[in-house]
This record gives structure tokens, C-alpha cells and sequence, in this order.
């Protein structure tokens, strides 16, 4: 094969073109990654996708491992179940005619419409821009207007002094909690939460964790290919924790 | 001809007005040290859970601010509506609608997790929340009817009377409509979520607002020795009775367009038919106790007494913290319906009825917002003359005549 001249040319041109424009093009999807200094933004859009066919009736691991993860610890509490805070909890659900069962984990369901939030006097229940829903603990009064307000009793009061708090999820007597979505870990760029992380070391992999937004990803590609349900939908809340099997 | 009204300060130098004060300062003393107690252990020392969120301070605190708004009702009637026989006593209305206020306030205040970021909630607001409304509904109440009381004490400014009259009318129906709407507004729960809550709370406030009036005037005119006339006692019992039948009806109106539509069964079988304490409180306490018996004792021959009178208020007032009960507390003891028709259980007794009874410091602290209202008020009549110097038919019914007096004597 003999390359002429003016070929020649016009492949250099290109390789060279396409020398200087590939880091560019990297740089762009570099500059799409978030240091921990910077504000997150609506690039992304974290949420959950449980499979209830892969949830094991009887397995607490993504609650413990919430629980270690936060910090939460029910044995030092002097209350009832009722008091102590449920971050996530196992809920068993039977279908009374035809006796299906099966069990789901429930947890905040990080809504885009969040009724937390509106309700909220201070603005202490607040979205991120990636979709998660968090309590600012320090602007919270404790009015629990939130806890009336979800549909999906997700957030707890604390009822009664802590100790043993982790640094990254602080929490304090008088005011409200909830799933954060692990919010440190998703901020650290981990990928993942504590309780998605223990169901698959269970081998379960019912909770898949990941950015609805990236087209790329597994939770998006799953969530676009398989008939997933929120609780209560028709309340019209666009929860990010979406489920296969309700 | 029309006599000038007169007005003036109660004495208040007796044992009985002393001892009165001495009672109800110990109670706000208890509902204090409650509020000590249970912000020092935290909330798991009282009946309230993560599931029955809030308890019976709110009960308590509801029905106060509720009936707040209520007891302007007679000052209203006075100025709004230009009835002048109600004008001697639309004073001790405009200020038994702020000290009832603040005693409900205080009572929400103390019962914050976080009391002490009051000033967190004066700064930091989210205005689609109607609480953030509500603090605005609250504080502009006060300014409003203090300003309200301005006019009606002070004849220079006695030309802005109606229109105070008219913008504290026209702010309690916000603010009753606000408080209404902290339930109505709540989608997630089955016995809310509902737009006939903000109406039915205005006119629950009409009724227990003015039972309370009804006592304290009753109460302050008969201990200072001061006549209150046959008829305009007459007038404002059957004033009562109207609104009780009002609160009735709503309370139907509701509880039918709920039975009518089947997801609702659950909550509706729970309240009417089988929730136990919350059953019993809504037949019993709400119905009869503050509905059916206090008609009975307005509309017969019986309310010629006027003791029986003071006794439907009594019984309006019981009934209506038996409804609030029912409404606060039932409504969150019913488990929310995630997964409508299916059994649902969970460590955290999803699908089950919520356990709940109230603590002896949430009824203290309650009592101790009930005693604020009061002290404050049996203050404020001895350093201000809210109170009329008399109510006698005579003085104040502008339809007075002597032959009908004694007409009504000789019937009698």
C-alpha cells in the first residue's frame, strides 16, 4: 500500500488533531468529578434499587451494617423499639389473598418532592441537589412536623442522649434523623452504602446503590430495562429508592 | 335611650383572687418542672414514640390555640357585626384570645426537642411550610387584637374600632384555617389529608372558644360580684348550642365522605367501631359528652339554670379535648398504609395500631399552658378594666324595656 503525499498529510493532521483533543477530552470528564470541596450538583442523581425476589426473609445485614456504619447502637438506649431510631428496617409484606409473602428493606425514600421538606418551619429538612434528603441537625427544633408528614416513617426522633457518635454522622438528642443515603460515602466517592455493601457480601445483592443520571450505570440501565415500582406512587413523590417485586 | 358602658378593674386583693393565683402558679410551676424532666431525659420518658409523634401536650396546645381564635368570637359579634349588646364584654374576648394563645404556644414551645433554638425558628424559615406560616398567623394574632384592645380602651383612637374589629376577624379565620391545615395538608396519613380540616377546626374553635368565654365571664362577673342579665346569658348559650350542633355536623360530614370511599375503611373502623380508648373517646367524649348532652342542656327548659349552662360549657370543653385527642393521637396510633390491602409487620410494628399513653409530664405540662391562659388573664383583668362593671339586662340590652322585664318576671 503506498500512501501519497497529500495522504500523508491529512493522517497527521489527524493524529496530531487527535492528540491534542483526546486530554481535553478527558480533562472534561475529569472536570465532571467532584473534589469534596465543591457543591454537589443535579449531574447526578443518587438512588436505590431493591429487588425483593433477592431479599431474605429473616436477614438484618443491611440494617446492622447501617447501624455500625452511623452509629447507631440500640443496646446503649434506655427506650422501646418504638423510640430507638429505625434508619432502615426490615418490613415483611403478605399478600392476604393469595399468601405471597416477602420481605423489603424501607428506608428514607429520598423523594424529589420530599413532604418532609415542605413542611419543615426552618428548612432544616433540605434535598441535596443530587436527590438526597438530609437534616441540617444544627437548624432542627424538634417540632417533628417531618415524621407527621412522611408517608414512610422513615425518620426517627432522638429520643434520649447518645454517645459514641461517628464524626461524619452527627446526631443529637432532640431533633430528627434519617437515612442519609450514607451520604459520607457517596461524598468519598465509595459507590456504594453500607447497606448495599452488606447485602452483597451476603451474596444477596438486592440493593443495588448508583447515579439514575449516568446513563451508564447499572442501577440506570436496570431501572430502564425492568418494571420497577415505588412505594406509594400514587402520592407522585419521585422517590430515588426504587423496588422489583412490589 | 343607650347608657354609656362602664368598665373597671377588678380588685384583687381578696383570699380568693390570691389563692387563685397561688393554684394556678403552682400548676404552671409543675408544668415546668415537667418540661425540665422531660427535655433533660429526652422524649423516651413520655408516651411519645416514633410513632405517635406527637402526644398530649399537642392536644393540649391545639385546643388552646384552637379556642383562642374562638373566644375573639363575642368581640366579633360586637364590632364586625354591630351587635351592641355584646360590646361590654368583646374586652375580656380580645384578651382571653391572646392569654389563650400564649398558654397554647407555650405549651408547642416546651414541647419542641429543641426548645432552646426558638430563636432558630424566628430566623431560619421555609415558607411552603404552614408552621412557618403559622408563626406568622400567631404573632400578627397578638399584635392585631393588642391593637384591637387599644381602641376599644383608648377613646382618641376610637375611630379605628371597626376596622381593628374587622382585621382581627378576618386574621383569626387565617389563623384557625392554618392550624386546620396542619393536618389537612399532611398527605401521608389516612385521617388527614383532608381540606374539610381547616373549616371544621374554625368552627370547633367557635364552640370551645366560647365555652371558655363563657366560663370565665360567668366565673370573673360572679365572683366580683357583678350581675350578668338574664337575656344576654340567654343569647350566648344558644349561641353555644348552635355551634355545637356546627361541630357535630362536621363531624359527620367528614367521617362519611371517608366511609364512602374505601380506602379510608381502616381508619374509619378503627376511630367509629374498634380502636378501644379512641373509639370510646370519640362516642363518649366527643359525641355525647361534647355533642349530644350539651344540646340536651341548651335547648330544654334545663338551661334556665345557670348552672346547667356552665356545665354544657364544661362538657363542650371535656368534648373537645376528647375530639382533639381523637384527632391528634388516633390519627397517628393508625398505622400509615404503605402497601394498601396487604399484612404488613416489622421490628418497627409496621401495620400494627400504635401504643400510646400519655405521661403524667405531658398532662402537667398541657395543664401548666391551660394555667399560663389563666393567670394571665385573672392578672390582666385586675390591671386593666376589661371587665364590665355590670351585664345586667338594664345596662347593656339596647332592646331593654321595663314591661318586658317584668313580663318575664311575672312568667316566671
Amino acid at each position: 500500500m503506498s500512501v501519497s503525499r497529500r495522504d500523508f498529510m491529512a493522517m497527521g493532521a489527524a493524529a496530531t488533531a487527535g492528540a491534542a483533543i483526546a486530554p481535553g477530552i478527558r480533562l472534561i470528564e475529569l472536570a465532571q468529578a467532584k473534589s469534596p470541596e465543591e457543591a454537589v450538583t443535579a449531574a447526578q442523581r443518587w438512588g436505590l434499587l431493591i429487588d425483593t425476589n433477592k431479599c431474605n426473609k429473616g436477614c438484618t445485614s443491611c440494617v446492622d451494617a447501617c447501624h455500625t456504619e452511623n452509629g447507631i447502637d440500640h443496646e446503649q438506649l434506655k427506650g422501646s423499639d418504638a423510640t430507638k431510631p429505625q434508619w432502615i428496617r426490615k418490613v415483611e409484606v403478605k399478600d392476604p389473598n393469595t399468601g405471597y409473602e416477602h420481605s423489603l428493606p424501607v428506608m428514607c425514600q429520598h423523594c424529589q418532592e420530599p413532604p418532609c421538606v415542605d413542611v419543615c418551619p426552618t428548612g432544616a429538612s433540605f434535598k441535596r441537589a443530587d436527590g438526597i434528603v438530609l437534616v441540617d441537625r444544627h437548624i432542627c427544633i424538634g417540632c417533628r412536623y417531618c415524621m407527621m408528614a412522611c408517608p414512610y416513617k422513615a425518620r426517627s426522633f432522638e429520643h434520649e442522649d447518645i454517645t459514641g457518635q461517628k464524626e461524619y454522622a452527627p446526631r443529637g438528642k432532640g431533633t430528627v434523623e434519617s437515612c442519609t443515603m450514607c451520604v459520607h460515602k457517596v461524598d468519598r466517592g465509595d459507590g456504594t452504602t453500607a447497606c448495599a455493601e452488606a447485602c452483597a457480601k451476603e451474596g444477596h445483592n438486592a440493593i443495588l446503590f448508583g447515579d439514575l443520571n449516568d446513563p451508564k450505570s447499572e442501577i440506570a440501565q436496570t431501572v430502564r430495562s425492568k418494571a420497577t415500582r415505588r412505594i406509594r406512587e400514587d402520592l407522585n413523590l419521585d422517590n430515588s429508592v426504587r423496588y422489583i417485586g412490589i | 335611650m343607650k347608657k354609656a358602658i362602664h368598665f373597671r378593674m377588678i380588685e384583687g386583693n381578696s383570699l380568693g383572687f390570691v389563692a387563685l393565683l397561688a393554684v394556678l402558679g403552682a400548676i404552671i410551676a409543675a408544668g415546668l418542672g415537667a418540661t425540665y424532666y422531660m427535655e433533660h431525659n429526652g422524649h423516651w420518658v413520655t408516651g411519645m414514640t416514633n410513632k405517635v409523634i406527637w402526644g398530649t401536650p399537642h392536644v393540649f396546645a391545639v385546643f388552646l390555640i384552637v379556642a383562642a381564635s374562638g373566644a375573639l368570637n363575642v368581640a366579633s359579634i360586637a364590632s364586625a357585626f354591630n351587635r351592641v349588646a355584646y360590646k361590654p364584654m368583646a374586652r375580656l374576648s380580645a384578651l382571653l384570645a391572646i392569654t389563650l394563645l400564649v398558654g397554647g404556644l407555650a405549651v408547642l414551645v416546651l414541647d419542641l426537642g429543641r426548645p432552646d433554638r426558638l430563636i432558630v425558628a424566628m430566623t431560619y424559615y421555609n415558607f411552603k411550610s404552614i408552621f412557618a406560616w403559622n408563626i406568622y398567623l400567631y404573632t400578627g394574632f397578638m399584635a392585631i387584637v393588642g391593637i384591637y384592645i387599644w381602641v376599644m380602651m383608648d377613646n382618641s383612637v376610637r375611630q379605628f374600632y371597626k376596622a381593628a374589629g374587622i382585621a382581627a376577624f378576618i386574621w383569626r379565620l387565617a389563623l384557625t384555617t392554618g392550624t386546620g391545615s396542619i393536618f389537612g395538608f399532611l398527605v401521608a396519613r389516612q385521617a388527614y389529608d383532608a381540606a374539610i380540616m381547616a373549616p371544621m377546626f374554625i368552627i370547633m374553635s367557635f364552640s370551645f372558644g366560647l365555652a371558655i368565654f363563657l366560663l370565665v365571664l360567668m366565673c370573673s362577673m360572679k365572683w366580683t360580684g357583678r350581675p350578668i342579665g338574664d337575656r344576654i346569658l340567654n343569647r350566648l348559650k344558644n349561641l353555644q348550642g348552635v355551634f355545637v350542633a356546627a361541630v357535630l355536623y362536621f363531624a359527620v360530614a367528614y367521617h362519611l365522605t371517608n366511609l364512602y370511599a374505601t380506602e379510608h375503611h381502616g381508619i374509619e373502623r378503627f376511630i367509629l367501631l374498634d380502636g378501644g380508648i379512641y373509639t370510646q373517646l370519640f362516642w363518649i367524649g366527643q359525641i355525647l359528652i361534647g355533642g349530644i348532652i350539651p344540646l340536651l342542656l341548651l335547648f330544654t327548659p334545663l338551661s334556665r339554670s345557670r348552672g346547667v349552662i356552665a356545665l354544657a360549657a364544661v362538657l363542650v370543653i371535656l368534648g373537645g379535648l376528647a375530639q382533639m385527642y381523637v384527632i391528634i393521637i388516633g390519627g397517628q396510633a393508625y398505622p400509615l398504609v404503605m402497601f394498601p390491602g396487604m399484612e404488613v409487620s416489622s421490628s418497627f410494628l409496621d401495620g400494627a395500631i400504635a401504643e400510646y399513653s400519655p405521661s403524667l409530664p405531658e398532662v402537667l405540662l398541657g395543664l401548666g399552658g391551660v394555667a399560663i391562659a389563666l393567670a394571665a388573664t385573672t392578672f390582666a383583668l385586675k390591671v386593666l378594666p376589661f371587665l364590665p362593671a355590670s351585664l345586667a339586662d338594664a345596662d347593656v340590652d339596647p332592646h331593654y324595656k321595663e314591661e318586658t322585664a317584668e313580663a318575664s318576671a311575672e312568667a316566671a
